[in-house]
């Protein structure tokens, strides 16, 4: 740890671990991970947000994790250890989520325990946390974490308001509106539009950020 | 033809590089080739052109719809008087109330259609094909006549976007974009789509409030209506003629066979497709026919074909060229199936009565991979006679 005691927390290149998972290396819109919770719970804003931040404890601490431990794990067995490790966060992230917002984790049902299989945990595990040290690997994690909310919520904000006429439980589509003819997108709430507005995010991304247009 | 020439000419330079309105210059190229046919001549390649270009082809089906089109207009009118007990209502009054409610559909698909179509070619810089020309009048051929319009812009709007122009525009859609609008709304707004309250159009006109409900051919079969009482309530004839309720354009196949004929007269649509669909549909009813245990399996594979919107979807669906099977063999597996499938959804998912759509949608998906495999068939068929001979 010494020698990076020159190197400021917040540095240039710090900086840009958090920041680029928002965009230029979303987790969902660029690489294309964990799109399979992504369908599933995006019905509504609340579950997305809680998802949102129960994938972003996990990652951030197991990348924590492994990174103080990366020395001492022999490279044959380490997905075995980084899924125990994984495996132990899903669970204390599960219990929290059932002792404080027993509605949500019922909604979210199966979904909390399948973050173990969310590619996004395992891809950073193996692509940062195994070669860096805690505190990068803690940014990175918060960082992928929050590029994966970001989706989520969008998504989820779009699929509440037309699918059920909502936001975060709450009418806000006025009942003056569906007197004069106006209906609940029915198709919101199946899982099929949920990739459409992701797909819709990712064609309105790639026509904006420069480094994503493919030649 | 001269006067109208003379203006196009006039206005030309304003879109030309370096007019004022040089940015609308797809619209105006639209226009002019829509009226005229094109003086461009090509740089490469084969030398002799047909005449024939997409727009032609495209009116060609337009016109070729336009026999479902009237007497689905007829048929609205038909059915409304029919519910409200008036029985002896002439032929003009039924096809009066049914163009007032037809025609707003008709006008909104294709404004909104176009629309997008415009805006498309106007951002992306390219010369405007009018694909949209057939999808705008199949959308609402393919709805029932009580649809809200604001919903009709909306799927029109989904299916030209989503359907069709992310793939690049027209020639390049995987699916038929009149069917994507029509599965969209299907999903989305299902209390107008399907069951028992929209087949009839009440509101205008009738002052009556209280609305005159009532099944189409299939839900009423779907709904295990037995099939002595079916038989009598729908015979062969109608569902043959189209006097029943239904979509504006899909119920009658006397007016389906007639646009069928003017497109292969034309040359424009697949004979091939079209018989395929119609056998495959009957294969699937002879085998149902065999087990026989509910309705809809007792149904004769005749009358299948003529009830709901298989003998529409045949003729004007299945056969778009851009979504079908490309290779000739490969269209009489595409329509095969394509048949097939739509009356094995229909009898086994009546929350799904119209498998038409649900059919021709998925062989549409099937289509590429149906051509590979024709051609890699054909591939190894002449590498082992080379093979052979060597």
């Amino acid at each position: 740890m010494s020698t990076t005691a020159a190197e400021p927390l917040f540095s240039k290149k710090n900086k840009k671990l958090l920041s680029d998972p928002l965009n230029d290396n979303n987790p969902i819109t660029v690489q294309v991970l964990g799109i399979c919770s992504a369908l599933a719970i995006t019905v509504q804003l609340k579950q997305a947000v809680v998802m949102a931040l129960s994938v972003i404890a996990v990652v951030a601490c197991s990348n924590v994790i492994i990174s103080l431990i990366r020395n001492m794990v022999p490279n044959r067995v380490r997905i075995i250890v980084q899924l125990v490790i994984v495996a132990a966060l899903v669970i204390l992230v599960d219990q929290i989520l059932k002792a404080f917002v027993y509605d949500v984790s019922k909604q979210l049902s199966v979904f909390v325990g399948l973050i173990i299989t969310n590619c996004i945990v395992m891809g950073r595990l193996e692509a940062f946390a195994l070669g860096n040290k805690p505190w990068p690997s803690f940014l990175d994690g918060i960082g992928n974490g929050l590029g994966y909310g970001v989706i989520l919520v969008i998504v989820a904000f779009f699929r509440e308001l037309l699918g059920s006429g909502k936001i975060w439980g709450f009418k806000l589509i006025p009942n003056s509106f569906y007197e004069a003819g106006y209906f609940n997108n029915g198709l919101m709430i199946l899982p099929p539009m949920a990739l459409i507005t992701v797909g819709i995010i990712i064609w309105v991304q790639r026509s904006r950020n420069k480094k994503l247009i493919e030649k | 033809m001269k006067p109208l020439r003379n203006i196009l000419n006039s206005i030309k330079p304003h879109f030309e590089k370096g007019g004022k309105l040089e940015k609308f210059w797809p619209v105006y190229d639209g226009f002019e080739t829509f009226l005229f046919v094109p003086g461009h001549t090509t740089h490469s390649g084969a030398h002799i052109r047909d005449g024939i270009d997409l727009k032609r082809v495209m009116i060609t089906v337009v016109f070729a719809m336009i026999p479902a089109l009237i007497f689905g207009m007829w048929n609205t009118g038909y059915q409304h008087y029919l519910a409200q007990g008036i029985t002896d209502s002439t032929h003009m009054q039924n096809f009066l109330f049914g163009l007032v409610k037809v025609m707003p559909i008709v006008v909104i698909s294709y404004a909104v259609g176009l629309g997008v179509e415009f805006l498309f070619c106007i951002i992306k810089k390219h010369t405007i094909n009018e694909g949209f020309l057939v999808s705008g009048m199949l959308i609402p051929l393919a709805l029932p006549a009580d649809i809200p319009l604001w919903m009709v812009a909306v799927a029109t709007v989904f299916a030209v976007v989503i359907g069709k122009e992310v793939f690049g525009g027209t020639g390049m859609n995987i699916l038929n974009v009149a069917l994507t609008a029509r599965a969209f709304l299907f999903f989305a707004y299902p209390t107008m789509m399907s069951g028992n309250s929209v087949w009839h159009a009440d509101t205008a006109f009738s002052g009556k409030v209280d609305a005159v409900t009532g099944a189409t051919a299939l839900g009423d079969a779907a709904s295990k209506m037995p099939i002595e009482e079916f038989t009598s309530k729908y015979s062969t004839l109608d569902s043959f003629i189209g006097t029943i309720p239904g979509s504006i354009g899909e119920t009658s196949t006397l007016a389906c066979l007639i646009g069928a004929a003017i497109l292969l007269y034309a040359g424009v649509a697949s004979w091939r497709v079209m018989l395929s669909v119609f056998a495959g549909g009957y294969v699937m009813g002879v085998i149902f026919n065999l087990f026989g245990v509910n309705t809809l399996m007792q149904i004769s594979p005749l009358q299948h074909l003529f009830l709901g919107g298989f003998a529409f979807g045949a003729v004007f669906m299945a056969t778009d060229p851009v979504t079908a099977a490309q290779t000739n063999t490969g269209k009489y597996i595409y329509g095969f199936f394509a048949g097939f499938f739509a009356i094995l959804i229909r009898v086994f998912n009546p929350a799904y009565p119209e498998g038409v759509m649900m059919a021709i949608l998925f062989m549409n998906v099937m289509a590429p991979l149906i051509d590979h495999y024709v051609i890699q068939a054909n591939i190894s068929r002449r590498l082992k006679r080379v093979n052979i001979k060597a």
